[in-house]
């Protein structure tokens, strides 16, 4: 339910937290059980160091019930297993435990082996060493035993009993053993709550983990496979809605971008495709209909010559010689759509252009009622078009306009502003060099159309071509070798090999180097040698700055068009005019612009009007 | 048949040949057909024509083909290109290839009937040219087109001005080929003009009605007013007077190539 990244983002974490607590727990509960452990050591020795203080006087005197007395009261304490004191042949002489007393402990007994492990017995030991720890058997409790060897000293071999020579050091052992239950138990509590807290901080992670990747990822995930399903099965309209700023949106953003550019794409593809099998249809209807249509009015016509004597019968076939004639001014159009030859350009005025538009239709317009307003921008850059399709263009328009406005007349604007859209991602190069003057443009490797720039590049020990997007900012490249992105790549010239890798330089970008081409006439053209790096600069082009289009607006105050008929209009035979319409207007508008560079978009509202844009390039060459 | 005019028609639609036979046959013409062009062949062998009518589009030879084949046996019949295909290139191609005429289907009995008389007219005085003419001397059969001049085909010229205009009208050629001049029709000043494509109607005395095939294509800047007026100007002083149209060309360049230079020859 929480998709497979919730998953395996809740498994990575719940290792994570496993792996965090695990260590730390480790090393706090030794620490703690060091801790404890030489606390009960200390305590183990404090208490032997009292019980043989407060033996001491009774073992000058020898008073034997008296020792056994006070150890088995001190033994009393249940923490406390045994006390015991041992002489010096290890016997046990005294214990809190009377049954073993008159034992013998051998010297390799656990209690024994920390001093007797050498030849020569220790005489003086720390602490740590005189404890030790071990289990009567595997299921018993921890045991700490503690040896505490009772030195010689002047009062022992002074006092009257005279049992200890002078030259002993060591007169025997005393030993105790206490149980460590409590500390082993608090250490095992100290385990478990850590097992606890390691789950409880699992069950929180995961839970507050599966929650934020459901609202933040598996959400926004849902909504672009629901987008893509939807473009896949062929809904370019289909935009995600709601997005939000982190990555996610960004995919979301670039996704709606990807579809809308898709659309208009697929638009342009179909729009030629039909424009151009549309041209090859209306050639050979032309020539087919116009054979019958010859037949027709050659005896239509004649007969017409003949009949001036029958006014019934001449009138009669006077319709038949009109409507012909309709026919043939018909096919005639459908032909000069076809014919749509290659523009002939040459500069000029669009507004100058606008204004002949005009004059033609002038009294069409008077006739509907239209008034028509020109909203012109004072000296417009000139535009490298042909003047009689352009004007085609804006006659048409015009036309449609006032046909949209409907009987009680309303009014049409024509405006025209001069525009300005970044070079980045527009300019083409369309030459370019290295540094011997070798050309590098590649004219078999096109990249939307355009011949490709070809370089010779070594990455990875892999030495190949590769063909840059000749477009400037756009980096459509095309790798002939596999580089990782981001990898360094050494580029030169593929006829002669001169490096085309800057010494200096670095990308202010990224800090990588820097290549560069010759573009004749127009500097240097400079980009990032990574790959992905979409660092470019060309100083010549950046410095004129902005591109400059022309953009020409014919906006009605019509019927509107409705939403669905929106995409539409461009299509050859799309027509909401019934028989006076043969659909191929705007069809041929589209052609003409797409000829010219140029662009056109419709808004409309329905009942409110509605505007065309077009956009050409000023003539001003990149 | 002594009285009787040949002409030969070629297209590979009964429907077509039968019309023009048809129309020509109740003008008193002696029309003969062929349904492609080897056929056609076969039968200017055999027989002389005073005009030829044939469509583009045929099987195995075209029209084009087929011009270009009679002029190589040095047959200089005139030849009037007709098709259902009436583009501009397709006019412009015909006129310069050699044809005199260029006649888009479909077409009326007017249209048919006018063009076919001045192919005939023109033969006409061709023959006469051709049976008069010494070496050095100049024809008196027709005024030839100045020598700055384009013209399309034998039918109008372009005369390009210094202020980028052009000016237009008629061959005195063509003119001669019409008969006397009763009327004119011309467009109105602003509408567009195309290459090939007919501008303007001249009515005869004969009560036919000819079509103008426009040199060049463009904006009507001005009119020869003169001629509404005064339609026999025209055949007075038909390259300079006689002007119909002050064009402003929309292709200048492309479409001037297109024209012959009538420095190169003497029609």
């Amino acid at each position: 339910m929480f998709g497979k990244i919730g998953l395996k983002l809740i498994v990575a974490v719940a290792l994570s937290t496993v792996i965090i607590i695990g260590i730390f727990s480790y090393f706090n509960i030794n620490a703690q059980k060091h801790i404890l452990l030489l606390e009960a050591e200390r305590h183990t020795n404090q208490l032997s160091e009292a019980v043989k203080s407060s033996t001491r006087y009774d073992m000058l005197y020898y008073r034997q019930l008296h020792i056994s007395t006070i150890i088995q009261t001190i033994a009393e304490d249940p923490s406390i297993r045994t006390i015991r004191i041992m002489n010096k042949d290890g016997m046990i002489i005294y214990s809190s435990d009377s049954t073993y007393i008159g034992q013998l402990l051998d010297k390799d007994a656990e209690a024994c082996y920390s001093c007797h492990a050498a030849n020569q017995p220790l005489e003086k030991l720390e602490i740590r060493q005189r404890s030790r720890i071990y289990r009567t058997d595997p299921d018993s409790t921890r045991i700490m035993g503690l040896i505490n060897p009772i030195y010689n000293e002047p009062s022992c071999w002074e006092a009257d009993c005279h049992v200890h020579p002078k030259d002993q050091t060591v007169l025997g052992v005393l030993d105790i053993t206490i149980s460590i239950r409590e500390i082993d138990q608090q250490i095992n509590s100290a385990k478990v709550n850590a097992i606890i807290f390691t789950i409880i901080v699992i069950i929180a992670l995961s839970s507050i983990l599966g929650f934020v990747v459901k609202l933040l990822v598996d959400k926004p995930v849902q909504e672009l496979v629901r987008a893509t399903q939807n473009v896949a099965s062929g809904n370019l309209n289909y935009s995600i809605q709601e997005m939000s700023r982190d990555e996610l949106g960004m995919l979301a953003r670039s996704f709606n971008h990807m579809t809308q550019k898709l659309a208009e794409a697929r638009l342009q593809l179909f729009q030629s495709d039909k424009l151009a099998s549309l041209g090859r249809l209306a050639a050979g209807v032309a020539h087919e209909i116009n054979n019958p249509l010859t037949g027709i009015l050659t005896y239509s016509s004649f007969l017409l010559k003949r009949t001036r004597s029958q006014p019934e019968l001449h009138h009669d076939l006077e319709v038949i010689v009109r409507e012909t004639k309709r026919s043939r001014e018909i096919v005639k159009s459908l032909l000069d759509f076809a014919r749509q030859s290659v523009p002939r350009k040459n500069e000029a005025d669009l507004n100058e252009i606008i204004n002949r538009a005009v004059v033609v239709i002038e009294n069409q317009l008077d006739i509907a009622k239209v008034k028509l307003i020109k909203d012109f921008a004072d000296e417009l850059p000139a535009v490298t078009v042909d003047a009689n399709q352009i004007q085609q263009v804006f006659v048409n328009l015009i036309v449609n306009a006032s046909q949209a406005i409907g009987p009680d007349g309303g009014t049409i604007t024509v405006s025209t502003t001069r525009i300005r859209l970044n070079p980045y991602g527009l300019v083409p190069i369309k030459n370019a060099t290295c540094p011997k003057g070798h050309d590098l443009l590649d004219s078999e490797m096109k990249i939307d159309g355009l011949p490709s720039i070809k370089i010779q590049a070594k990455a990875d020990g892999n030495t190949g071509f590769i063909n840059l997007d000749p477009i400037y900012g756009r980096n459509r490249n095309h790798y002939g070798i596999p580089i990782k992105d981001k990898a360094f790549v050494d580029v030169s010239c593929p006829k002669c090999d001169v490096s085309l890798v800057y010494e200096d330089k670095k990308c202010p970008k990224c800090g990588a180097p820097v290549y560069f081409l010759d573009i004749p006439g127009m500097g240097r053209f400079e980009a990032c040698v990574t790959k992905g790096g979409e660092w470019q600069h060309w100083e010549t082009v950046e410095k004129e700055g902005p591109r400059e289009f022309v953009e020409a607006r014919v906006s009605d105050t019509g019927c509107g068009i409705p939403k669905e008929n929106l995409d539409k209009i461009f299509e050859p035979f799309f027509t909401t005019k019934g028989q006076k319409g043969t659909g191929l207007g705007l069809a041929v508008i589209w052609g003409i612009l797409e000829k010219h560079d140029g662009t056109i978009k419709v808004e409309s509202e329905v009942g409110k009007g509605t505007t065309f844009t077009i956009r050409i390039p000023s003539q001003r060459k990149p | 048949m002594s009285n009787t005019v040949k002409v030969l028609v070629i297209d590979d639609e009964p429907v077509i040949v039968e019309s023009v036979v048809r129309l020509c046959s109740s003008e008193g013409l002696d029309v003969d057909s062929a349904l492609d062009a080897q056929e056609a062949l076969k039968k200017i062998e055999r027989n002389t024509y005073e005009l030829i009518i044939t469509d583009i589009m045929m099987p195995e030879m075209d029209g084009f083909q087929f011009l270009d084949t009679i002029r190589r046996m040095n047959i200089q019949t005139p030849v009037i290109i007709t098709t259902g295909y009436s583009t501009v290139e397709n006019a412009v191609k015909s006129l310069s290839e050699g044809a005199i005429d260029f006649l888009p289907k479909p077409f009326t009995f007017d249209e048919l009937i006018s063009c076919t008389q001045r192919g005939l007219k023109y033969g006409q005085i061709l023959k006469s040219i051709l049976s008069k003419k010494m070496p050095g001397q100049f024809n008196d059969e027709f005024v030839p087109c100045p020598v700055s001049y384009y013209r399309l085909g034998y039918n109008t010229w372009a005369y390009p001005d210094n202020d980028g205009s052009l000016k237009t009208g008629v061959t005195d050629l063509f003119l001669k080929t019409i008969g006397s001049v009763k009327q004119l029709h011309l467009f109105r000043t602003d509408e567009e003009i195309l290459q090939g494509n007919m501008c303007a109607q001249i009515e005869t005395d004969a009560d036919l009605i000819h079509n103008i095939l426009a040199p060049v294509s463009g904006r009507i800047m001005q009119r020869n007013e003169a001629l509404i007026s005064e339609p026999s100007l025209i055949e007075k002083d038909p390259f300079f007077e006689g002007w119909i149209y002050r064009v402003l060309p929309s292709h200048l360049d492309k479409e001037l190539s297109q024209l012959m230079p009538c420095s190169s020859n003497q029609l």
